[in-house]
């Protein structure tokens, strides 16, 4: 099995790739529709403004192939913006679309509180979550970020709260995403990488 | 279940090997910044600063080298900088594997250069280094490898940087960088309170106390050491250990 890395610029591919590596995963970094559409096993990094990815993945006609692979059934992560563009819009760029593959709205986190919300947090399961298996309840895991999903359906499998609660882990059959950073957080994040390349597999 | 409060390893290199100095002058070789790397993601650091302080223009393949070395041996962010003055200066950082990019003199003289990283990588990765130094009842903004001021006051300065596009501030401490007598309690607590984004407060650390104050009584997100994790002196886990112990949020590797 091989992971299609979506590349369409962002900072934090290179690390991605990296971990990937290390758990001795095959891994080709694309932007065509082509590889897209034919992937077994898809992951989406993201990290900056929600407009550039979207406009990425429409300008490079990423979307189609996207949507569709992921509907098909091929197991997809989402990193960051990577979970926040599963949703149908952000607050951060109203005016664009999103994936619209889980409900709901991206929004800003509270201003009452310092922002990014950046550096470890901890993360609360409302379920069951194939991602975290394996991993301490207490684990701390990297997060950069301004705009959260909220938690407000079924596809939520842990939250986080820093001002507000919001979406830390969604899981939809074969659809995932995870606010933070895994290949930044350390043995934890490699562990989740570890648990997606499983259940990729 | 909370933020946790952030300890940050910083390795200042000539480029290639990590210097050590005292208030920015009089340097000494601390050791292989690769090795360090591994060394501090290992022991629990929670994110890693890799600086180039002397910043010539000749030596900057060298450092982005470094840069990529380093960025192989990490699972957690990594920022880099010195000498950033162009969009494309923090580009090259960027693509050598930093997270997040430090920008300094360059910011102060053209604070554009702050939107224009903010805009292309997201306030996330632009850190803003600011070097104070205390004059009377304010803090002077020090440029240059902390030699000369700027004419600016620190608190408008991190304000106005912030409303450029900086995600985060790196306040170093002039008056404490080097002397090993703790962190600017003041200074840090003036800054952070201002501002809505997160300090991180460098320049004096040498006891575990020092920085239970600089998170309890500074309001510091994050606090930045060089000397005393290189030496050895205080490994990362005894000091998490000791901020835990006194009810102080931190990352305890499990």
């Amino acid at each position: 099995m091989k992971v299609t890395i979506i590349d369409y610029g962002a900072g934090n591919v290179p690390s991605v790739e990296r971990a990937l590596q290390r758990l001795g995963a095959a891994s080709e970094r694309t932007s065509l529709p082509d590889n897209i559409a034919e992937a077994e096993a898809l992951l989406l990094p993201g990290v900056g403004h929600y407009s550039a990815l979207v406009r990425a993945l429409d300008e490079q006609r990423m979307r189609r192939p996207l949507v569709g692979a992921i509907q098909r059934g091929v197991p997809f992560l989402g990193i960051c913006l990577g979970l926040q563009v599963l949703f149908a819009s952000s607050a951060e760029s109203p005016q664009l679309h999103g994936l619209n593959l889980l409900p709901g709205k991206v929004c800003a986190l509270p201003s009452t509180v310092k922002l990014p919300h950046m550096g470890w947090n901890q993360v609360g399961r409302t379920r069951e979550s194939r991602l975290l298996a394996g991993i301490d309840p207490a684990a701390y895991f990297y997060f950069a970020h301004s705009f959260a999903a909220p938690d407000s359906n079924g596809s939520t499998a842990a939250t986080c709260v820093h001002g507000a609660l919001f979406a830390a882990v969604v899981e939809q059959h074969n659809i995932f995403g995870v606010q933070f950073h895994p290949e930044k957080s350390g043995d934890s994040g490699m562990r989740l990488l570890q648990n997606f390349l499983r259940i990729a597999a | 279940m909370s933020l946790a409060h952030r300890i940050i390893p910083c390795l200042d290199t000539d480029g290639v090997r990590v210097v050590k100095g005292v208030n920015f002058v009089g340097l000494r070789d601390a050791g292989d910044p690769v090795a360090l790397a591994a060394r501090y993601n290992k022991e629990g650091a929670d994110e890693l600063v890799v600086l180039d302080i002397a910043a010539s223009r000749d030596r900057r393949p060298t450092f982005l080298e470094t840069i990529r070395r380093v960025a192989a041996e990490l699972s957690i962010p990594l920022t880099a900088g010195g000498g950033i003055r162009t969009l494309e200066d923090g580009r090259a950082v960027v693509r050598a594997g930093a997270d997040k990019v430090t920008v300094n003199t360059a910011a102060v003289e053209r604070p554009e250069l702050i939107s224009e990283l903010s805009r292309e990588f997201g306030a996330q990765a632009v850190v803003l280094a600011i070097d104070a130094k205390r004059n009377g009842s304010h803090w002077n903004v020090m440029v240059r490898g902390g030699r000369d001021s700027a004419n600016r006051d620190g608190i408008e300065w991190a304000k106005s940087g912030a409303a450029f596009g900086a995600g985060e501030i790196l306040l170093t401490s002039v008056d404490r960088d080097g002397t090993q007598a703790g962190f600017d309690t003041e200074l840090t607590a003036a800054i952070s309170t201002a501002v809505s984004v997160p300090v991180i407060a460098s320049g004096g650390a040498k006891l575990p106390e020092h920085f239970a104050q600089i998170f309890k009584e500074g309001a510091a997100d994050a606090a930045l050491a060089a000397s005393i994790f290189h030496d050895g002196l205080q490994p990362i886990r005894t000091l998490k250990e000791f901020l835990a112990a006194r009810n102080i949020e931190v990352r305890l590797p499990c």
